[in-house]
């Protein structure tokens, strides 16, 4: 991919990234998570992962911030105003994420790291490759995967939902 | 190199300008039609003059309808609500247009025509998992929504928004299905294959149109189809006897434009996807490369160019008469009730995409090993 | 055609998983803290699609597609979880839930 492309995508998702945590109002830090998703989806796509960007877009994007869009309004959440937290949270919390990137940079930005390019198989990144790598090799994991989503479906529902109300209730009495 | 960027930058402006014209058909269509179908004279004020009685027709009311409309839209006052997100309401209709636009690129018009040598596909963007980006602009397409109805500080605006959203999102699911059960049975997620792969007889004389090999996916695509753009019978989102016009309640001038040409706009793609997985695309029955070959043995030799003009023609008529067959279910069946709605997408429509894949996955498999 | 070093992509994946962190140790409010604990899978997502790209293999595509499911189940519970919360507490600020501190 070109140079060109990954720092634009990269400045975009840093800078959705940082909007996320900074922003005020809970509906704005959820579309700067939607943007960040998008960049990073642009991305998986442009190194030759294009089903999994795609599905990136169709999942995250576009399934799972929709609920926690539905989840915001159901509490009906404000922006908040006043002071959010402690100030001394906030200033050691900005030193120790900076620290922490900095520690992992200098991990990662070393020339141990410079891997050889092995070259892709034809077809990498296309659904059917992708579907033969999860149905044969790694079955038992996405046998685990459906029991864990219907687990998570049946979960959620229950979690959520009100609970039965009494009608039968005494005129004078408050529920 | 420079002849594909070319050829790809024409035709996506191509494409989104008949996306555009499309909508501007279905709107006409919207006034005159639908007064045709109720038995009224529907706008009739200001037409071409003497069009109307030339052609025996009363009076068309083109220019009204096509003119006076747009500008009234344009030029009224663009307001913010008080106590509004001023951001998000402005950037609403936009996120509402922008996924409907940027689909109409993918979508084949024609086969491989060569033009002074160079053999250009009928296809501004030759993407070959096109039909995972086509669910994934469907799914973006609902945030547009979702802030419209959120953002303006109303709250039947935002009942509106949240039944759209609800109402999208399950449809989406049952589009999918459907879509699933089509890639199962061509084996690729081009649509340019899709559509090659709908070129063929069935005994002979049938074309094998998508419509005959899955109808069932048919079905449940054009009805995922006409609920995902919100048109009726599954407006509940824009009700107009009740919500005023739901999510888009606070909107007036040139954003309410903007939304409704989402609407109409996002009509013309449902029947431009109808057309490309289930009607053949561009393709004519009995029409090859290189002529017509007739169920019965005749054959006729056409030019390679009249072949390409053919498919073109094919795919705008065949586009036509379904945006038409919409507006005709439109003006004919009533509104779906909201659970009834729900109902219909999650205990109806999902169970019976999934019976169709099962059932086409065995086919499939079948066909396979015995050939 | 160029290549992307791969620190570059590394670094791109640290630098979002830190911003995660900071957004789960700074911000207090119960949805933007899941928020930014979406936000580190994403990046960890980044960098698995990155190796996966340069070793050719594919294994690290099936990893971000199992990584996506299970953050999808997270998700649905936590907001569960969440919702339940409000219902009690009437509160979705984590300074005020302090009912099982010492």
């Amino acid at each position: 991919m070109a140079i060109w492309l990954f720092v634009f995508l990269a400045v975009i998702s840093i800078v959705s990234a940082l909007g996320v945590v900074i922003q005020r109002n809970p509906v704005h830090c959820l579309l700067a998570l939607v943007l960040t998703l998008l960049a990073l989806a642009v991305m998986f796509i442009a190194l030759d992962a294009t089903v999994v960007g795609f599905l990136q877009i169709i999942v995250y994007a576009g399934a799972i911030m929709v609920l926690f869009l539905f989840v915001i309004w159901l509490l009906n959440l404000q922006a908040e105003t006043g002071p959010t937290g402690g100030l001394a949270l906030k200033f050691f919390g900005t030193i120790a994420t900076a620290a922490l990137v900095a520690e992992l940079w200098m991990f990662l930005l070393r020339p141990h790291l410079k891997i050889k390019y092995v070259g892709e198989a034809a077809g990498y990144g296309s659904l059917s490759v992708l579907a033969q790598k999860l149905f044969t090799d790694y079955l038992v994991a996405f046998e685990a995967t459906s029991i864990l989503l219907l687990a998570a479906i049946v979960g959620a529902v229950a979690l959520a939902r009100r609970p039965p109300t009494q009608r039968e209730s005494a005129p004078g009495s408050l529920s | 190199m420079t002849v594909e960027i070319i050829s790809s930058i024409v035709m996506s402006v191509l494409m989104i300008l008949i996306g555009l014209q499309l909508s501007v058909f279905l709107l006409y269509f919207e006034r005159k039609g639908s007064a045709l179908i109720q038995d009224r004279v529907g706008a009739n004020r200001a037409g071409i003059t003497g069009l109307g009685k030339k052609l025996g027709l009363p009076n068309l009311g083109i220019i009204n309808t096509l003119v006076f409309d747009p500008i009234k839209m344009f030029t009224k006052e663009d307001f913010v609500p008080d106590g509004a997100d001023k951001f998000l309401h402005t950037l609403a209709p936009f996120l509402a247009l922008f996924p409907v636009m940027i689909t109409f690129v993918v979508i084949p018009f024609g086969d491989t025509i060569s033009i002074g040598g160079h053999e250009i596909q009928l296809q501004a963007a030759n993407l070959n998992a096109a039909v995972l980006y086509l669910l994934a602009t469907i799914g973006i397409g609902v945030y547009g929504v979702a802030l419209a109805g959120w953002s303006s500080n109303n709250r039947w605006s935002l009942l509106g928004g949240i039944r759209a959203t609800a109402q999208m999102i399950s449809y989406e699911l049952a589009m999918g299905l459907a879509l699933i059960a089509v890639i199962t049975t061509y084996g690729t997620l081009d649509l340019q294959e899709i559509v090659r792969g709908q070129g063929g007889v069935y005994f002979g004389w049938l074309p094998r149109w998508g419509l005959f090999t899955q109808p069932l996916a048919f079905i449940i695509f054009m009805t995922a189809g006409v609920a995902e753009s919100k048109r009726v019978p599954f407006d509940l989102p824009e009700s107009e006897s009740e919500l005023i016009l739901g999510y888009f309640t606070e909107y007036s001038g040139g954003k309410q434009a903007v939304f409704m040409l989402t609407d109409f706009a996002e009509q013309a793609l449902v029947a431009m996807l109808v057309t490309t997985f289930f009607l053949g695309g561009w393709q004519v029955p009995w029409l090859y490369r290189d002529g017509f070959h007739l169920p019965g043995g005749a054959f006729i030799v056409m030019p390679a160019l009249a072949v390409s003009i053919a498919g073109i023609l094919a795919f705008l008529i065949k586009v036509l008469a379904l945006c038409v067959f919409l507006g005709l279910v439109r003006w004919t069946l009533p509104r779906f009730r909201y659970d009834q709605l729900m109902r219909l997408g999650w205990k109806v429509l999902v169970p019976l995409g999934l019976i169709n894949l099962l059932v086409t996955a065995f086919l499939v498999v079948a066909a396979g090993s015995a050939s | 055609m160029t290549f992307i070093p791969l620190t570059w992509l590394l670094g791109l994946s640290a630098a979002l998983f830190a911003i995660g962190v900071a957004g789960v140790i700074v911000r207090r409010n119960i949805l933007v803290m899941f928020m930014s604990i979406e936000l580190m899978l994403n990046a960890v997502n980044l960098a698995f699609i990155a190796l996966a790209h340069r070793l050719g293999s594919m294994d690290g595509q099936v990893i971000v597609f199992f990584v996506m499911t299970v953050a999808a189940a997270e998700a649905a519970v936590g907001l569960g979880i969440i919702i339940s919360i409000f219902r009690n507490r009437e509160t979705v600020h984590a300074d005020d839930l302090t009912l099982l501190r010492w």
